[in-house]
């Protein structure tokens, strides 16, 4: 594996250096070598270690980024043993920025709904990078409805830098399927639970995240406006986007510590680019634990207080 | 004196006032077209610029004066205030609540939403007015609140609520906290419907972002005023994303009615007589429906 990231280049240099001696065992076998790759594993977990628990906020942002992780139809096949994707808003044309259909999680059947940014230049264009279109939205809307229609509990994975601001956007009214969807999900009568799994970005990531979990990737983020365009809107500078993220409080942890985001979902070492399999199961684990204990609630008292969820955040002062 | 004109197209005191020295308190200027105006006359015309149909911002007290009848407005919760819950401060630049201060000095303002219980045409309501001189306004934790609180505050009173936009969208300084309200306040004015009270959102000059994206564009009706700006994407983001030239009517009014987004484009003359007609016909359906149709099944239907 080469490096992503500048501050992945030590664990790619460890790795490089037990690829070396992987070919010289190979060749010839001896227990000089056979030491020295012992030592080189574990240099390599340290450092993996050492890394990726101590990333910045700006750091992370750069992980949530990377065309490398595991995006919503990685996991749709694994974490999942069923999916089939359902397409279309019905009104207007498909949009690959959101994927979604009824998926079997352990047996059980969910509707799953995710953005997905696609890889490789081609891909990533045919889905608009992950930004939704309107009808992307309205595409995530139906199948919420369906989900209800079907009892099936709604699973969404955000991963987005944001909704499509386009003229043709515009024009369709990306405003109003916004706020429809935000609505209609705070409504459905069928248990949902939202992850984010790479960049909650701002309307763009809550028009398919509001439910009654909240849940977070170790190395995910969320942000009301991706950093950059805080600092665009705050100091007209969106180069200083580095240096907002934290104060942003974009991590799972500030936001877990916040009260904002009710479980982390941890990441294997390294992040989760770096073993899709293993992200895959700790999240279905989670996934599943967390639909156990909504199913077992009257659907009214979910509803009532995933009202009431919202309705306490924010904390004022004078009143 | 022909020459003395002659860059000035406008002409005449329109013309002559292009300076800098416009004696504000005798003549307005028209911020669109430039032109000159009595204040008197343009006081009387609601703000509106008589030559073009500019409709100039309004502070949250005039707004009310305009829609509601006279002194039947109590705003409520008028001291709460933002608690900062980031503690937004990155180094080397102002905090937040450093700028919470600077506007509050600035527009004299606590915070950018104002709502309470008025009536429009005698019609007792609720309405919730966003005021742009406060922090663009933008909304955090306290706009969504008031927005929520007016939400209850009509179920509890059975009265329709009226919300006037006018919004920069979410306040960054207040990050996911700011983005959250999106969904409590989509909430919150969805349960007004639920109670079978009409909720009619005024969009006005510039309606944008977490606003547009939430409780604003969730009308029964959606009356914009004529001119306005509305939109998710401003024009700034959208060339920059995109590269797109945008064209000079994107988002406005008449774009939005055009589009289907909107029901009315409605100029602030006719505002309250046109409110106040749709709240009737509303509220008249809903009191000549048959009893079992109330409350808890429609809660239930949403």
């Amino acid at each position: 594996m080469t490096a992503q990231l500048d501050f992945e280049r030590p664990i790619a240099d460890v790795r490089r250096r037990l690829e070396a001696v992987d070919k010289q065992l190979a060749a010839s076998p001896n227990d000089d070598l056979r030491a020295e790759r012992a030592r080189l594993e574990e240099e390599l977990r340290v450092k993996t270690e050492e890394i990726y628990t101590r990333l910045t906020a700006w750091q992370k942002v750069e992980v949530a980024r990377l065309a490398q992780r595991p995006q919503t139809l990685d996991y749709a096949k694994a974490t999942f043993t069923e999916f089939v994707e359902l397409h279309g808003d019905r009104v207007f044309g498909d949009d690959g920025a959101i994927v979604g259909g009824p998926a079997r999680l352990n047996g059980d059947v969910v509707m799953l709904v995710g953005h997905q940014r696609g890889r490789g230049t081609k891909e990533a264009v045919e889905r608009n990078f992950g930004s939704p279109h309107p009808e992307g939205y309205r595409k995530a809307l139906r199948l919420f409805r369906h989900a209800e229609k079907f009892q099936m509990p709604v699973l969404t994975f955000m991963d987005t830098s944001g909704a499509a601001p386009g003229l043709d956007d515009e024009a369709r009214g990306q405003g109003w399927a916004l706020a429809e969807n935000i609505a209609a999900m705070m409504q459905l009568r069928v248990p949902i639970v939202c992850t984010v799994i790479g960049q909650g970005g701002s309307g763009g990531a809550l028009a398919i995240g509001a439910g009654d979990r909240l849940l977070m990737l170790e190395h995910a983020i969320y942000s009301v406006s991706m950093p950059e365009a805080a600092a665009n809107i705050l100091y007209r500078d969106p180069k200083l986007a580095p240096e907002l993220a934290g104060p942003l409080r974009v991590t799972a942890q500030d936001l877990r510590q916040l009260g904002l985001v009710d479980r982390i979902v941890p990441e294997p070492p390294g992040g989760a680019h770096a073993d899709l399999a293993a992200t895959a199961e700790l999240l279905g684990a989670a996934l599943h634990d967390e639909l156990a204990r909504l199913r077992s609630r009257p659907i009214d008292e979910l509803v009532e207080q995933r009202y009431e969820k919202y309705r306490r955040i924010g904390a004022v002062i004078g009143g | 004196m022909k020459d003395l004109f002659r860059h000035m197209p406008g002409g005449g005191p329109g013309g002559l006032f292009r300076g800098r020295q416009v004696p504000t308190d005798m003549w307005q200027r028209c911020d669109r077209c430039h032109e000159l105006t009595y204040t008197r006359e343009w006081e009387s015309n609601f703000k509106v610029c008589p030559r073009c149909g500019y409709h100039a911002p309004l502070s949250t007290d005039e707004r009310v004066a305009q829609l509601v009848d006279e002194g039947s407005f109590e705003p409520l919760d008028e001291e709460m205030r933002s608690s900062d819950p980031l503690h937004f401060a990155p180094e080397g630049r102002e905090s937040y609540t450093a700028k919470l201060e600077r506007e509050t000095e600035r527009s004299k303002m606590v915070e950018a939403c104002t709502y309470g219980r008025g009536a429009l045409d005698s019609i007792p309501v609720v309405l919730a007015v966003l005021d742009m001189r406060f922090f663009v306004g933008t909304m955090g934790a306290v706009v969504g609140e008031k927005i929520a609180r007016a939400c209850e505050l009509a179920i509890r009173e059975r009265r329709p609520l009226i919300t006037v936009s006018a919004s920069g969208g979410a306040r960054q300084q207040e990050g996911v906290i700011a983005l959250l309200q999106m969904a409590k306040t989509a909430a919150a004015v969805r349960r007004v419907g639920a109670a079978r009270l009409p909720y009619v959102s005024i969009l006005t000059d510039p309606t944008f972002g977490g606003v547009t994206a939430s409780y604003a564009t969730l009308g029964d009706c959606i009356i914009a005023e004529p001119g306005a700006v509305i939109g998710f994407a401003g024009r700034h983001i959208i060339e920059q994303a995109t590269g797109e030239k945008v064209p000079p009517d994107t988002g406005t009014a008449e774009f939005q009615l055009r589009h289907g987004m909107v029901d009315l484009v409605v100029p602030r003359r006719e505002m309250r007589d046109v409110v106040g007609r749709i709240l009737r016909l509303h509220m008249d359906a809903v009191g000549a429906a048959r009893p079992q149709a109330h409350s808890a099944e429609l809660i239930a239907a949403g």
